[in-house]
């Protein structure tokens, strides 16, 4: 077993509204930022041991079908690399 | 013979609908969800507030508690259960309703009465009305804009699950009328069974005379079995 961190990158379907984005984008341009559009994502980090990256992905996957997102408005995506060996 | 009104951790609603229930002469209680339902349980209220902190999304957590398989199984067997708020939130994401209850379009928490047209006047919940009458309840919500796919929408309706809608006095349904951006003025579904019913505005806030309106009181007349 190796130890992996997993990322859960959970974010609105295109097309399924998102106040708080619109609220967040007009509050930058309100700074004076200049921009056309601004999306936001929740992203999970999760630290497991697998046999390999698949496997860590696989679970990970599951999470998210379960509970990290909702099918309903969510799209996500999952990735695993290898843990980076603590300092 | 009583409803069980599951209090989760950070339910705020439960005693209102105890209270509006036994006024009722329903015979109600609070059940803590680490307890289970009681085996006298004859219907299911899942109340208001803020179940888990509205952690991950409003509903997420309290759905994915053990109880919530006990609430899954008494609703298949057609005891009847009802949603309001944080309780149809928690509803669509235990899957006992279609959809999910998201932030509102304003993003911003709305406390206001609004009125609702009732689309279906045959099931338990809405048997005291006609179809297409006009009636007055509070919400009080930041996530109550009901989102679905298209497909899963027609779904809906081609199913009859669609209870009530977002309307003006006049029961026209408007964008004016929507007050939180909810797909097509969905308030309010039925699940599989016409028994199972989620609602973001509250029955229990417009039951008691004394506090105002009374059309919430029709609604709860559909634990009486």
């Amino acid at each position: 077993m190796t130890a992996y961190t997993a990322t859960v990158t959970v974010r609105l379907k295109r097309g399924v509204l998102d106040p708080e984005a619109e609220t967040t984008k007009q509050a930058l341009e309100r700074l004076g930022f200049d921009l056309s559009a601004l999306r936001s994502a929740d992203r999970f980090e999760i630290d497991l041991d697998a046999a390999d990256a698949d496997e860590a992905e696989e679970r990970a996957e599951s999470m998210a079908e379960r509970l990290l997102a909702n099918p309903t408005i969510h799209d996500y995506e999952v990735s695993a690399v290898e843990a980076e060996e603590p300092a | 013979m009583t409803v069980a009104v599951v209090q989760f951790g950070g339910s705020n609603c439960d005693r209102d609908a105890v209270r509006a229930l036994q006024y009722l002469d329903i015979d109600a209680e609070r059940v803590w969800h680490k307890d289970g339902l009681p085996a006298d349980t004859t219907g299911v209220v899942i109340p208001g507030g803020f179940s888990y902190g509205d952690y991950l999304r409003a509903g997420a957590m309290a759905a994915r508690s053990p109880i919530m398989q006990d609430v899954r199984d008494a609703a298949a067997d057609g005891t009847p259960v009802l949603g309001v708020c944080n309780g149809a939130q928690i509803g669509c994401e235990s899957g006992l309703t279609e959809g999910a209850f998201t932030t509102n379009k304003s993003a911003r928490f709305q406390c206001e009465h609004v009125h609702l047209r009732v689309e279906r006047a045959d099931t338990p919940w809405t048997e005291q009305f006609e179809e297409g009458d006009v009636i007055e309840i509070p919400i009080a919500h930041g996530e109550g804009r009901f989102e679905i796919t298209e497909e899963r929408y027609d779904e809906l309706v081609a199913n009859d699950r669609v209870l009530f809608r977002y309307c003006d006095a006049d029961g026209n349904v408007t964008d004016e009328a929507n007050p939180n951006g909810s797909t097509h003025n969905v308030a309010g579904i039925l699940g599989e069974r016409d028994s199972v019913a989620v609602l973001m505005p509250h029955p229990e806030r417009a039951t008691l005379p004394d506090v105002g309106g009374t059309d919430g009181e029709t609604i709860l007349h559909g634990f009486r079995a």
